[in-house]
């Protein structure tokens, strides 16, 4: 059992199916679903991964998908070291230090 | 009796659910052809000046610092003729609650919401403006939920819409994430219907007279401070309401004389509903892919009439690559100790090259600062780049490709920027309005709302309708 009833979760569900979305977007995007993914409390008695469950979302609506992960976290970061980035601050201090001693 | 909630029978709803939602009757200002009272909507549906003011001024909206970048200026003269190089200032909206400047839509947004007694708003946004109505509902006791257009279908999720949900969550609000596509306005409507929410709409009236605060704070401020108002005012340019209810604040101040340019990231070649070329662009805003279409056809938006109308107020409009906005964002940051997010600085990125041809007594602002942070720094943004197979390269920028290349600038002398066509722009925005009615004939109020809505005069209307066989 991966979670249990008020566990904070993750769900994931399908709104468009390939084959209803809008003809008028690029083929690229045609031809795959157009998915959702939300977060709440489970309202099952338990679950696993990948079984449909049922939640309610922190302002209390009620919505349904399939359990994608419990306590989801945010992973993004301030991202890798950029060395390109490094000669900018340098360069435009010696420009201006140039003539203004 | 179950409602259908297919696609096309939602989709069909439409118009009912956003009168409910919006709570505008737009029929009031639609004169069955091609004008419609646009005023008239932003008087009627909208607040005072003065009202807005203290709306904002609740919830610690507004009266953001004005703050001269001196450093800038001087290095912008190192490259400038003798005698050229404006001033340049920033009025730092990131000190906003948000964040951002979309803190002064929201809390409009969300003061008529609860006015007129809906306990919750809804926005479609990915960007600043979510955690701004997150915020302001938090504020006003208000629930929220924010639909976001978030993943590729492999999941993939550029770092800073997944910090723009971050900020939304950390504010109480639900946040609904979906996969590339325009149909997630089938998924807003569904929400609203199932809700009874509030469409706290970037597009409605309410959100557009919410920034008009900033462009007529800029006018006073510049007045008391430099004893006249700004020559020049830059704006970052996407769905147009920061440009619309910017320039509409400076004409409310008095400040006809001001000149208005927007400023957008070029990102020619890249479609934005494409799920492959989805993150292939390193700009979540402020880019082409927005400021086009929404200025060309500015109803295309989630309501029926848009109160942001930007072509009414540009005077200039000029693009730059994305490479040079990271690299002002770094330069924003060093010399003048600045830390902010990219948006703003694709304005500042203009305002740098078009301080270089004006006079050194000119005064040019730049309108807007956003907040950064993990996911919304240059760092992450140029690391999910190279991530998904974009060369970070430092050179020549015009060399860029979007969706191939980001090219910082190899000194300060190579920050370029591009001259949009606007007479290009007018003519596409009278073709759309003319072919969304299947007009052949248009009246006297249609063309007077033509010179309008274009900046232009009768006989540039009339030679566009003579281009496309529209009689008057």
């Amino acid at each position: 059992m991966d979670a249990k009833r008020g566990d904070w979760v993750r769900i994931r569900n399908v709104v468009l199916e390939v084959g209803q979305r809008s003809t008028s977007i690029p083929e690229d995007t045609q031809n795959v679903p157009l998915e959702m993914w939300v977060k709440g409390f489970l309202l099952d008695e338990s679950a696993n991964i990948g079984d449909k469950v049922k939640i309610e979302t922190y302002i209390g609506r009620t919505v349904e998908g399939n359990l994608l992960e419990v306590n989801p976290y945010y992973k993004h970061d301030f991202g890798k070291f950029v060395p390109e980035l490094l000669y900018i601050g340098r360069q435009a201090r010696e420009l201006l230090a140039k003539d203004g001693e | 009796m179950t409602r259908d909630m297919s696609y096309d029978a939602v989709m069909a709803r439409r118009p009912e659910i956003m009168k409910e939602a919006v709570g505008i009757d737009y029929e009031l200002f639609e004169s069955g052809s091609v004008a419609f009272d646009y005023e008239k909507m932003m008087r009627e549906t909208g607040y005072s000046l003065n009202e807005i003011e203290e709306i904002q001024g609740k919830t610690g909206v507004g009266n953001t610092p004005v703050l001269e970048l001196r450093n800038l200026t001087e290095l912008a003269r190192k490259f400038a003729p003798k005698g050229k190089g404006a001033r340049i200032f920033v009025k730092d909206e990131a000190s906003n609650p948000s964040g951002s400047f979309k803190a002064r839509r929201a809390a409009t947004a969300c003061y008529h919401a609860k006015k007129l007694g809906y306990k919750g708003v809804i926005a479609a946004t990915s960007g600043n403006y979510g955690s701004a109505v997150a915020s302001q509902a938090a504020m006003q006791g208000l629930k929220c939920i924010i639909v976001q257009e978030c993943y590729d279908s492999r999941g993939v999720g550029q770092p800073e819409i997944i910090e723009k949900a971050r900020a939304c969550e950390a504010y109480g609000a639900e946040v609904v994430q979906l996969s590339v596509g325009p149909e997630l306005f089938y998924t807003f409507l569904v929400l609203l219907e199932e809700t009874g929410y509030f469409n706290a709409s970037l597009y409605s009236p309410f959100g557009i007279a919410g920034v008009e605060t900033l462009g007529y704070e800029l006018s006073m401020e510049f007045r008391e401070r430099e004893g006249k108002d700004p020559d020049v005012v830059v704006i970052t340019n996407a769905g147009g309401g920061n440009l619309t209810g910017t320039a509409r604040g400076l004409i409310k101040a008095g400040a006809t004389h001001t000149q208005i340019v927007g400023a957008s990231v070029s990102l020619q070649g890249l479609h934005m509903a494409s799920d492959t070329q989805f993150n292939k662009k390193s700009f979540t805003t402020g880019h082409t892919g927005f400021g086009i279409p929404y200025a060309t056809w500015p109803d295309r938006s989630d309501v029926p009439r848009s109160a942001a109308r930007p072509i009414r107020y540009i005077d200039r409009y000029v693009t730059m690559n994305q490479g040079s906005v990271f690299y002002m964002t770094e330069l924003l940051a060093q010399i003048e100790g600045l830390e902010r997010g990219p948006a703003g600085n694709t304005a500042l990125t203009a305002a740098f090259k078009l301080a270089q041809e004006m006079d050194e007594d000119q005064i040019i602002v730049v309108q807007e600062t956003e907040y950064t942070g993990a996911g919304k720094h240059i760092n992450p943004q140029l690391t999910f780049a190279r991530e998904n197979g974009i060369k970070i390269l430092i050179g020549d920028p015009s060399e860029e490709v979007p969706g191939e290349n980001i090219i910082l600038p190899k000194d300060p002398s190579y920050i370029k920027i591009e001259e949009l066509d606007m007479n290009k722009n007018r003519k596409s925005l009278i073709r759309n309005a003319i072919n969304h009615i299947h007009a052949t004939k248009v009246t006297k109020e249609d063309l007077e709302f033509l010179v309008e809505e274009t900046k232009s005069n009768m006989e540039f209307v009339k030679e566009t309708l003579n281009e496309l066989g529209v009689s008057y």
